[in-house]
């Protein structure tokens, strides 16, 4: 009953979208204010109905009703509940209605919560919404509905894949979802001022709340995402350039330019038509995102065999939207006025050098994501692209925005001074000339650059904190004052601080554990011992463990620096699921304050012996903590009082009482 | 400065970038790109010892060696054509004598093929995308992996 029920639910939703779709389109055109009206109801209702079906799912998912097919394949009534729950979406039909449910929820939130905005406007963007709504519900409908029963139920389910048993399910991909479909309301509302054929800066003041939640969505989504696969896959790599990472770190980087050309049309009037185009790429990578991981186009640690109808639906949704939205932006982006002037030398122009190279770095990353797939579509030839490729085009683009990266706040509105601004980073520079001999001195042997990103991410770091000191002018006026002036900082003020600051902790790990990592291999029995950087690891044997549907077959080990002191035990496993009759590695790690120790096992040999992988990974912790640093950048922006209050709007003419009198 | 002037340095500049991140691209492609091969495809196209290639097939059944020191030696297979594959290092978690494979590496002059990634997946049930064509190419795919591969297993990483 409760499938049938969540089935019909999605056609409900279907049907209230396609209302919500055209009646507000055809209120807009003939001025009708009723049929404009109904798009926030219908917005509000459609998200009650996906709710319903998606709730529907997770009742049979937490019931184990192993006679709905998705549910006898993805789960098992041993799993916990917590994987009973995040199984829904780690699979293709649940992922697709986790995507419909934050598609109509931030429908939802634009209806419920967008009362300042223009009623054109917002209806025109709702009905935009729902179209995009429509266009996965009827895919969901027609190719993955989750919610088809099995004649003869089952007594237990297939479980869910072993690798997929983990609370990184339950937090990368609804984060990650958050931020790919947040990104459909900048691109509803680019849609709905092109149809309109009116945008002012106000627009972007509307939009950059929404671009900048999903922003910070997606930048913990990658990050937790990253630091799953780098504890899960059991080799501690943080970055594959795996073609569904380039999926997400595509939207990333437009999002990341919309966000700052943002900035500059909200304040400046300028770069209109540039901000609306950048609103619909970083959708419409988003959509291609999707479609790469959903239609099994691409090998890829997440690809899965789907059927091939599937991948053509998308891709015709793909062409639908992105070749409509590119379409109406040629047809109506020339009616949009031209804003304000700036000099090269200016916040705007250092805006504008942001935007330059985010989205060069992201059509490099494009470029190599996808030439396989014209290659074999052209030659036939398969090819693989890997990371040699992005770090030979990728790393150089993106250095060189790092380097500028702290002298864009330091620049004033139109017309900047470059002299002024290098004067005042002068101590930033000091430090990050230190950090490079210090890096050259401490650190021997890795890559000659190395030092040298060293000395741009402590300028980065170091940058953003400048730009802090010279707001509250902090050790020049007395403590008092400084505070007072720091407590009077605009958020949005201290948001690109914290946000600037986590780049340059990001790349600082990224450095660290890519220019200084050690790693060894080695097959060892117990009593045996490794060394690696100044830990030495004693193996003291195997002894077993079990878990509610799992075996661990786990290792001991005892870890010492060299000096002797005991610092505590690892104990990597290999973790058995009978349900599906194979084993993965369960990593150990160890942190020692930034680095982490990292050991994971092999398969045991017959003769007692384990091979194991120990790896030393210096300041890894940093690319994650500086991801945090980002979100805390972009929340404390989002809490500034400009983007809560909303665009000032013209008082409403009141109704003259003397003229009334008179009448 | 004029709307005309600005527009030309903006457009002179992104010029400059697109042209820097094109070289760079060109430049990268020329390195760094590898082919993937099935073991016929090693035969017919006599791929030169030395050049980085992907080698997929399946594991031929029984052919995996353990040596000392994490040496490994297996038969990559489709079916017509085997290639010796020497890799040292701790295999994936779903590597298996019978399933499908990637293999990253070079032949040597003695016709091993010495592989320095193997490559893993998520999935039991999962067959690599070209080994699965390269496989339907030589006549042994079996329906009983078109049966597995329909399965919707897998995640949403």
């Amino acid at each position: 009953m409760i499938p049938e029920l969540g089935h019909f639910a999605l056609m409900l939703a279907l049907g209230l979208a396609l209302i919500q779709g055209t009646m507000p389109i055809v209120g807009t055109r003939t001025s009708d204010p009723v049929l404009m009206s109904i798009a926030a109801p219908a917005a509000i209702a459609q998200f009650v109905f996906v709710a319903m079906a998606f709730i529907a799912l997770a009742v049979c998912y937490v019931t184990s009703d192993f006679s709905v097919l998705n549910v006898y394949e993805n789960s098992n009534s041993q799993m916990p509940l917590i994987y009973r729950l995040t199984s829904i979406w780690g699979n293709h039909e649940g992922s697709m209605m986790l995507w419909i449910a934050i598609l109509a929820f931030f429908g939802a939130l634009v209806a419920a919560f967008g009362n300042n905005l223009p009623v054109v406007l917002k209806a025109n963007a709702l009905a935009v919404q729902a179209w995009i709504a429509a266009a996965f519900q009827l895919f969901i409908l027609a190719t993955s509905n989750p919610f088809v029963r099995i004649p003869d139920a089952p007594f237990e389910g297939r479980d869910l894949t072993p690798v997929l048993q983990d609370p990184g399910l339950a937090f990368h991909p609804p984060m990650l979802y958050l931020g790919y479909v947040g990104f459909s309301i900048a691109f509803s509302f680019a849609i709905a001022a092109l149809i309109e054929g009116r945008i002012d800066a106000a627009w972007a003041r509307w939009v950059r709340p929404w671009a900048l939640l999903a922003w910070m969505c997606l930048t913990l989504g990658i990050a937790g995402g990253s630091y799953w696969a780098y504890y899960e896959l059991g080799w501690g790599g943080f970055w594959f350039w795996d073609p569904v990472e380039n999926a997400s770190l595509m939207p990333w980087l437009a999002g990341t330019a919309l966000l700052h050309s943002a900035v500059v049309m909200e304040k400046r009037g300028a770069l209109k038509v540039w901000t609306i185009l950048l609103a619909i790429l970083t959708f419409s990578l988003s959509l291609i995102g999707t479609f790469l991981v959903r239609s099994g186009v691409l090998t890829s640690v997440h690809a899965f065999a789907t059927d091939p109808t599937r991948g053509i639906f998308i891709l015709g949704i793909l062409i639908v939207f992105i070749g409509g939205a590119l379409s109406l932006y040629a047809w109506r982006a020339p009616l949009l006025k031209q804003g304000g002037l700036f000099a090269p030398i200016s916040r705007e122009g250092a805006l504008v050098f942001n935007n330059l190279f985010l989205t060069t770095a992201c059509a490099t990353v494009f470029v190599g994501t996808l030439y396989p797939l014209a290659l074999e579509a052209l030659t036939g030839d398969k090819i693989s692209v890997g990371p040699p490729f992005f770090n030979a085009t990728f790393g150089p683009l993106f250095i060189p925005l790092m380097a500028v990266m702290p002298f864009g706040p330091l620049m004033g509105w139109k017309r900047g001074d470059l002299v002024g601004a290098a004067q005042r980073l002068l101590a930033a520079m000091v430090l990050a000339g230190l950090a490079v001999v210090a890096a050259s001195a401490i650190e021997r042997g890795g890559p000659v650059l190395a030092p040298f990103g060293v000395g741009i991410a402590v300028f980065v770091m170091a940058g953003a904190v400048t730009d802090i000191a010279e707001r509250t002018l902090v050790l020049r006026v007395p403590f008092r004052t400084a505070l007072r002036r720091a407590l009077g900082l605009p958020r949005s003020a201290w948001g690109t601080a914290f946000a600037h600051f986590g780049m340059g902790v990001t790349l600082l790990g990224i450095i660290g554990v890519t220019a200084w990592g050690s790693e060894r291999i080695a097959e060892i029995k117990p009593g045996d011992h490794l060394d690696i950087a100044h830990y030495r690891f004693t193996f003291d044997g195997m002894f077993n463990r079990d878990g509610p549907n799992y075996h661990d077959a786990v290792g001991r080990f005892t870890v010492h620096r060299m000096n002797g002191e005991l610092i505590g035990n690892m104990e990597p496993s290999r973790r058995t699921f009978p349900s599906r009759n194979m084993a993965i590695t369960q990593a150990a790690l160890m942190s020692r304050g930034v680095s982490q120790l990292y050991l994971s096992l092999g398969d045991p040999n017959k003769d007692g012996t384990v091979p194991v992988r120990l790896y030393f990974k210096p300041q890894v912790l940093m690319i994650w903590l500086g991801a945090a640093f980002m979100f805390v950048g972009g929340a404390l922006s989002l809490s500034d009082r400009r983007l809560r209050i909303g665009a000032p709007r013209p008082a409403k003419a009141k109704p003259n009482p003397t003229l009334q009198a008179a009448e | 400065m004029t709307r005309k002037q600005r527009r030309f340095t903006l457009i002179g500049c992104g010029l400059a970038v697109l042209a820097v991140a094109v070289a760079l691209m060109l430049n990268a492609f020329r390195d760094s790109i590898v082919f993937f091969n099935s073991p016929s495809d090693v035969a017919e196209k006599h791929v030169e010892p030395g050049t980085r290639i992907r080698l997929g097939g399946l594991v031929k059944d029984g052919s995996l060696v353990r040596g000392n020191d994490l040496s490994i030696r297996f038969d990559v297979t489709d079916g017509k054509t085997e290639i010796p594959v020497a890799y040292r290092g701790v295999l994936p978690d779903l590597f298996r004598e019978g399933q499908g494979v990637v293999a990253e590496g070079a032949l040597d002059g003695g016709g091993v093929f010495n592989a320095d990634t193997i490559l893993a997946k998520h999935d039991e049930t999962y067959m690599p995308k070209e080994v699965a064509d390269a496989l339907k190419k030589s006549g042994h795919w079996k329906d009983d992996y078109a049966q597995r591969a329909a399965m919707p297993v897998g995640g949403s990483k």
